[in-house]
């Protein structure tokens, strides 16, 4: 070995040993300042002025905008958090930076409706977050169909929802189940069923495999929400029928009123509690509305694959 | 060899410390530290927020410049003027020491300018908030961080300097500023990635200097308390970053015909 290349040997060694020394140390400090609290400022709160501020780059700061909503929204949901302060904010200058940033309006609402921890729990926002969408988008259907999801799911307004969708249904390339839905939330405004029609439509409908997985979820939990109602009317009728709570599922099937144990999509029993039908693990079913144990309010449930689908899209 | 070392730092100094333009920029700085305070009585209730974001975003910005303008023709300068080779022919001066010796003057240039700027910036602190308290350390911590980003920004306005003219030199610099602070936006890109762009994703961000971290000027305007976990870690950081700039900025100087 040459002198020169013992030298150029050496120069590279070192060189490699100091990035990768750098490295280490970098995931070290990532380490450090991911335990530090989520910073709730925004230094220019004015869209306008960060606009004007851009210097006409604004696509790309309303790229950046958006990746900070991201990281914003999955620090807080990891750190399961009660409030989004600076979601909507955020949200809206990265939609006034680029009002066709489609993204930034489909999960945005997202993040805004879901109720915490899931999300900031304000679908005001997110159906105001839409709205402006579809004023920038007009052509844009998938809004429309953001927005009836909004005002028919979270706001249970399911007149606002049905025109909604009514009006998405005349979008050019709109899918034609939008003017389906439109009609059956105008006639069977809030119910199950509506809600496992709209589902399995999208189940059908898309080929995203986060998105199937959610819907299939969504899915489970809309059969469980519809299993416990009719029970609670059985084990309300054995009730009136024999002036007392039944003490299990035995005395219903004695009565005729089952034919057999019921049991969750997922296999496990359904409990029957004081008169009051509940599931065994509500963690499997996020977005029950029905069957909760005392104690557990709607929301207080991890929903982890609703947010799969969220993060992973983007 | 400290001797050597010295000499031609202290040159360094002696000569940045002549360039009128300098004093333009340390002047502009605290101006706008001085108006800080202005901007912060025509809002509402963040005088002290406002003068912390701005002082310290004055601070680093102008420090940046500074290192990147003078620190991108200290070789490339005494190539053109022909200096260089009476220094290397005509001193015993290796190769590396007038890289170190041209690094520590301009980190030495730097620190006294920041230091000029920061008693500009205190007394705008003192005077906004009638006083200076415990909490008012994390302002130094901030100031420190500024200073760890001028080292690492005057080593690869430097690695540049080597290889390249001072035009394509205060590019490079200025974009891997800009890079290095989407750092951490760019690891985080890189894990949202799949296969061989997560591979190549992750090595960019990991190769990419890290100015994110060093810049907690958000933090200290509210006051939140900075880790010492994370001083240490960034000192180290910057430590042996630096250390690798500088011995790829020697690998190439010393590949460099200069004859």
């Amino acid at each position: 070995m040459t002198r020169d290349l013992r030298v150029q040997t050496c120069y590279a060694l070192l060189l490699g040993a100091l990035l990768t020394a750098s490295t280490m140390l970098v995931r070290q400090v990532d380490r450090v300042r991911s335990d530090e609290p989520i910073q709730e400022v925004l230094y220019i709160p004015s869209p306008k002025v960060v606009k004007r501020l851009s210097l006409g780059y604004s696509g790309l700061l309303a790229d950046i905008y958006w990746t900070r909503v991201v990281q914003y929204f999955g620090n807080k949901h990891k750190a399961k958090a009660k409030e989004y302060l600076i979601l909507e904010p955020l949200l809206d200058m990265t939609t006034t930076l680029d009002p066709q940033l489609l993204p930034a309006y489909e999960f945005g609402s997202v993040f805004l409706a879901q109720k915490p921890p899931e999300g900031a729990g304000d679908p005001a926002a997110a159906a105001r977050l839409v709205e402006k969408g579809i004023r920038e988008n007009p052509q844009a259907w998938r809004l429309y169909y953001d927005l009836g999801y909004i005002y028919w799911l979270e706001l249970k307004d399911p007149a606002k929802a049905s025109n909604a969708f009514e009006r998405g249904s005349k979008v050019a390339g709109a899918h034609p189940w939008m003017r389906v839905m439109a009609a059956a939330l105008a006639a069977h405004a809030g119910e199950t069923e509506t809600a496992i029609y709209m589902w399995t439509n999208i189940l059908n409908s898309t080929e995203d495999q986060d998105l199937r997985a959610n819907a299939l979820n969504r899915l489970r939990c809309l059969r469980v929400d519809s299993e416990v109602k009719t029970l609670q009317e059985r084990v309300d009728l054995f009730t009136k029928q024999s002036g007392r709570l039944p003490s299990d599922w035995q005395e219903l099937i004695g009565a005729g009123l089952l034919r057999g144990t019921p049991a969750d999509p997922k296999g496990n029993h359904y409990r029957l509690v004081a008169g009051r039908v509940q599931v065994e693990n509500p963690d499997l079913f996020p977005f029950i509305t029905t069957g909760l144990p005392p104690g557990r309010a709607l929301g207080d449930l991890p929903g982890e694959a609703n947010f799969k689908v969220t993060k992973t899209k983007l | 060899m400290i001797g050597r070392l010295w000499a031609i730092a202290f040159n360094t100094f002696r000569e940045a410390v002549r360039d009128r333009v300098l004093y333009n920029l340390i002047l502009f700085a605290l101006l706008i530290v001085g108006a800080s305070v202005l901007f912060g009585q025509i809002s509402l209730d963040i005088n002290r927020i406002v003068l912390i974001n701005l002082g310290l975003t004055a601070i680093s910005m102008f420090g940046i410049v500074i290192a990147i303008f003078i620190g991108i023709g200290l070789v490339s300068k005494e190539i053109e003027k022909r200096t260089l080779y009476t220094v290397l022919a005509a001193r015993p001066v290796r190769r590396w020491e007038f890289i170190a010796g041209k690094f520590l003057g301009l980190v030495m240039t730097l620190t006294v300018n920041a230091l000029l700027m920061s008693v500009g910036f205190f007394a705008a602190v003192l005077y906004v908030s009638h006083g200076l308290g415990r909490g008012d350390l994390s302002l130094v911590t901030a100031i420190y961080f500024i200073l760890l980003e001028f080292v690492l920004i005057t080593a690869l306005a430097l690695l540049f300097s080597t290889f390249s003219t001072p035009i394509f030199s205060s590019i490079f610099a200025f974009a891997i500023f800009a890079v290095g602070t989407f750092a951490e936006d760019m690891r985080g890109f890189a894990q949202m990635a799949q296969g061989v762009t997560r591979w190549v994703m992750t090595g960019a961000a990991y190769l990419v200097p890290n100015f994110a971290s060093l810049n907690v000027i958000g933090q200290v305007a509210h006051n939140t308390r900075i880790e010492p976990k994370l001083i240490l870690l960034n000192t180290l950081y910057v430590f042996v970053y630096t250390a690798a700039v500088l011995t790829a900025s020697v690998w190439i100087f010393e590949r460099r015909n200069l004859k």
